[in-house]
């Protein structure tokens, strides 16, 4: 998969003014692969991605494509295609026109032009759609027509900044699908933007998990939901049960933390802090609501967790309890719907057992906004 | 009761304000086709058609128009480029300064005309001497004053225009421009200009008028190019006359036209929009079938209503004579002054009679007191007592027509003085 064009961003500083909107992003991204940047808004991604394109330069460090180095090269002559977050299609072209318009600056023929959108239309799936204009087409047509536009300047990199974020949930689901079959089709390298963790899992090579202009993580998507690097990265990620508390004793790659209000649990350290964390430290253990299972009453150890049921709700696919947690934080438990019963634990004391594999503990740290 | 009382006070109201709006137009309209020398509505002389045919001989008013036209040619163009320049800009510029950038645009809006175009002239004429050019230069030409002068606060206007139609601009079109390729120019022409187009008509509309009817500032600049505004002006100082009404009667019916053309576009655009959102692919693909043009479209029917109207209006215009009326009109003025005449002097030799009888009880008494004179040619409209005689009449018979001229008791008809002899 390594046939496209890769990026690389080296010692990238961005700032406006006294804001630093960019620190210090290193990242390679492997030609062909899609690569997503996750993070909530205003951290910093779009920024990245425009400096990618070439709309802004970055105060310090590189931007490569393809291993050249693109500052001074304006977004016309870079071998990148951007997809805006609101689309911005021409409004007063014909679908055809809008796909074309990378044509058309080549002074392509009109015969031509209609030749290829018919051609992109057909691989959109909106054949004989090209004479409607874009107000005359839905959220997900519009969505499709933007790639189709992107696709017909033949980039090496396609940018997407939070394409679907504008789209209701099926067809969001549907886009995702239809984005990576397109991106697997082209064989393009596609950088993607989203604030969205369900997109970035399900599409993405790898991701980088971003916080306010720093970059806390890279990686694959099953690493970065199973072993996080940092609280931030824990908790944006998925639902994440958080705990907070000391080390009390590091145990190679396992530690006992001591929480502040569930006693002493033992966790395993997360792959990039193993031996950085020790006895004293500030730590966080975090734990998935389907993590969890329903111990006996009275069950007492390091992976046992008592808690007073607040309320519970069913969900269909989950049955989810609420408990009294830490901070004010509600502990979240979701029990898969096998068809077994369910006794309604309100006001009770419950005991949840997890296994230690399922705790990851990371250095305390800034959680992600609910 | 409350609400109906408030909906008919709405429906005075409304009355009220379009009578105030329109009122003048419409009388203005009416005199331009009453045969009257002066224009009014009342009394009703005669159909005519003659004071447009007075209208279109008169070389200095043709002029104007083709002077104005020229001018605002000029204006149109100077100002537009000025104005979009300015817009531009406006959305380039630092934040901080956008508000002072801003107000430095508007200020000659809110500068009067009048100190435009003495500045202008001023500033125009500093330039040529100091480039030693004669009086004869392009410098120091009407119409590139006017236009000049004229454009120093019109694209002021434009720009607001563009300004407004630019917010809606989105940046990110043009950002995908480029992103796809294309060059900053490209960009401009291919994707910002097309988007500007109806502001940039409608601007270009605006500085258009506002050129025409300027007189402020033209009224210093136009050297030997008068305008319309400042024909009109001239003639009106020697006396109107309803060839003006003519000329105003003409530019409402074609500001009328346009409002309804203009109209009849925007909504036919309306209904091919919709047609084509229903249309399905195949149809939009090959040929879509498009309402006919007057479905739906009220400002298209009046457009043709218009249309006909005026076709008929020329039609009868060319026929039509009023000769015979106009002559009936004189009779019927002269006999009407005719017997006023009689009826004052009639008057006067009572009150004359009056006075010596009274003159005769009182005596010596009142001998020194000065006896109005009845042998002037003028038949007694000097005197004092006349005077006063006619205002009477005046404020007690309503139904007179103003056509004799109130005070002067018909003393100017010729018909009157031959009585007199």
């Amino acid at each position: 998969m390594s046939a496209g064009v890769g990026v690389d961003l080296e010692n990238l500083w961005i700032r406006f003014g006294d804001f630093v909107a960019v620190r210090d992003a290193n990242v390679n991204i492997n030609g062909g692969d899609f690569f997503s940047f996750l993070g909530p808004s205003g951290c910093g991604k779009t920024t990245i991605l425009r400096a990618v394109s070439g709309f802004l330069d970055p105060s310090e460090g590189k931007v490569l494509i393809g291993g050249k180095d693109m500052r001074g090269i304006g977004p016309n002559k870079r071998p990148t295609a951007l997809i805006f977050q609101n689309l911005a299609l021409f409004p007063l072209m014909k679908v055809w026109e809008n796909i074309t318009f990378s044509l058309e600056i080549k002074g392509a023929s009109t015969a031509e032009r209609r030749k290829r959108a018919d051609e992109l239309l057909d691989m959109i799936a909106l054949p004989g759609q090209g004479d409607k204009l874009p107000s005359e087409l839905s959220g997900g047509q519009r969505q499709r027509v933007a790639i189709a536009r992107a696709l017909c300047a033949e980039p090496d990199v396609l940018l997407l900044d939070e394409p679907l974020s504008a789209l209701d949930l099926k067809l969001r689901q549907h886009m995702r699908t239809e984005l990576r079959e397109i991106q697997q089709r082209v064989g393009i390298t596609f950088i993607y933007i989203t604030h969205d963790q369900g997109e970035a899992l399900t599409m993405s090579d790898n991701i980088a998990v971003m916080r306010a202009g720093v970059i806390d993580q890279i990686a694959d998507g099953k690493t970065i939901y199973n072993d996080p690097n940092t609280a931030f990265a824990a908790s944006f990620v998925g639902e994440n049960n958080v705990f907070r508390g000391k080390i009390k004793q590091v145990m190679g790659n396992e530690a006992l933390i001591s929480t502040n209000r569930s006693g002493d649990l033992v966790a395993r350290i997360s792959t990039a802090n193993q031996g950085k964390l020790n006895e004293g430290d500030d730590a966080m253990m975090f734990i998935r609501p389907e993590a969890f299972a329903i111990a006996a009453d009275g069950a007492t150890g390091d992976h046992f967790v008592t808690a007073r049921v607040n309320h519970e709700e069913f969900e269909g696919n989950v049955f989810n309890i609420f408990t009294e947690g830490d901070g004010g934080k509600e502990i979240k438990v979701s029990l898969p719907n096998l068809g077994q019963s369910f006794e309604d634990h309100t006001g009770q004391n419950i005991t949840l057992e997890y296994e230690t594999r399922n705790a990851v503990l990371v250095p305390a740290g800034e959680l992600a906004a609910e | 009761m409350n609400n109906s009382f408030l909906r008919i006070s709405i429906w005075v109201y409304l009355a009220i304000f379009f009578l105030y709006l329109l009122g003048p137009l419409v009388i203005m309209s009416v005199t331009a086709f009453n045969s009257s020398a002066f224009p009014r509505m009342t009394p009703w002389e005669c159909l005519t058609f003659q004071w447009f045919g007075e209208l279109f001989q008169d070389q200095r008013i043709l002029n104007g128009i083709k002077n104005s036209l020229i001018i605002g040619a000029g204006t149109v163009v100077l100002s537009v480029a000025m104005g979009l320049a300015g817009a531009l800009m406006l959305t380039q510029i630092w934040p901080k300064l956008r508000a002072t950038y801003y107000t430095i645009i508007i200020a000659p809006i809110l500068i009067p005309g009048v100190v435009l175009g003495i500045s202008t002239l001023v500033f125009w004429d500093r330039i040529n001497r100091m480039l030693g050019l004669g009086a004869d230069s392009f410098l120091s030409n009407g119409i590139f004053l006017t236009v000049i002068g004229q454009s120093t606060f019109i694209a002021s206007y434009c720009m607001l225009v563009l300004v407004a139609r630019l917010q809606r601009y989105d940046i990110a079109l043009t950002e995908a421009a480029l992103d796809l390729g294309a060059s900053h120019a490209q960009a401009f022409r291919k994707i910002l200009l097309p988007f500007m187009r109806p502001a940039i008509a409608s601007a270009a509309v605006l500085a258009f008028l506002a050129s025409f009817e300027n007189y402020n500032t033209t009224t210093f600049t136009f050297g030997e190019y008068p305008t319309l505004t400042i024909e009109l002006a001239q003639k009106v100082r020697y006396g109107i006359t309803p060839a003006i009404s003519a000329l105003a009667f003409i530019i409402v019916a074609l500001t009328v036209f346009f409002a309804l053309l203009n109209e009849a576009k925007l909504k036919r655009q309306e209904l091919v929009a919709v047609a084509r959102k229903k249309a399905t692919v195949e149809e939009l693909a090959g040929k879509i079938k498009l309402p006919s043009f007057f479905a739906g479209n009220m400002a298209a029917v009046l457009l043709v209503v218009f249309a006909v109207a005026t076709i008929t209006v020329v039609g009868t215009a060319t026929a039509y004579n009023p000769g015979q009326c106009i002559a009936n009109v004189k009779e019927q003025k002269r006999l009407e002054a005719e017997q006023r005449i009689q009826e004052l002097r009639k008057q006067r030799e009572e009150q004359r009679k009056k006075r010596e009888a009274e003159a005769a009880e009182q005596g010596d008494a009142q001998q020194s007191a000065p006896k109005p004179s009845n042998n002037s040619g003028f038949g007694n409209v000097f005197a004092p007592n006349a005077l006063g005689g006619d205002a009477e009449e005046e404020s007690s018979d309503t139904e007179t027509p103003p056509s004799n001229n109130g005070g002067f008791g018909g003393a100017f008809d010729p018909n009157s003085l031959q009585n007199d002899q």
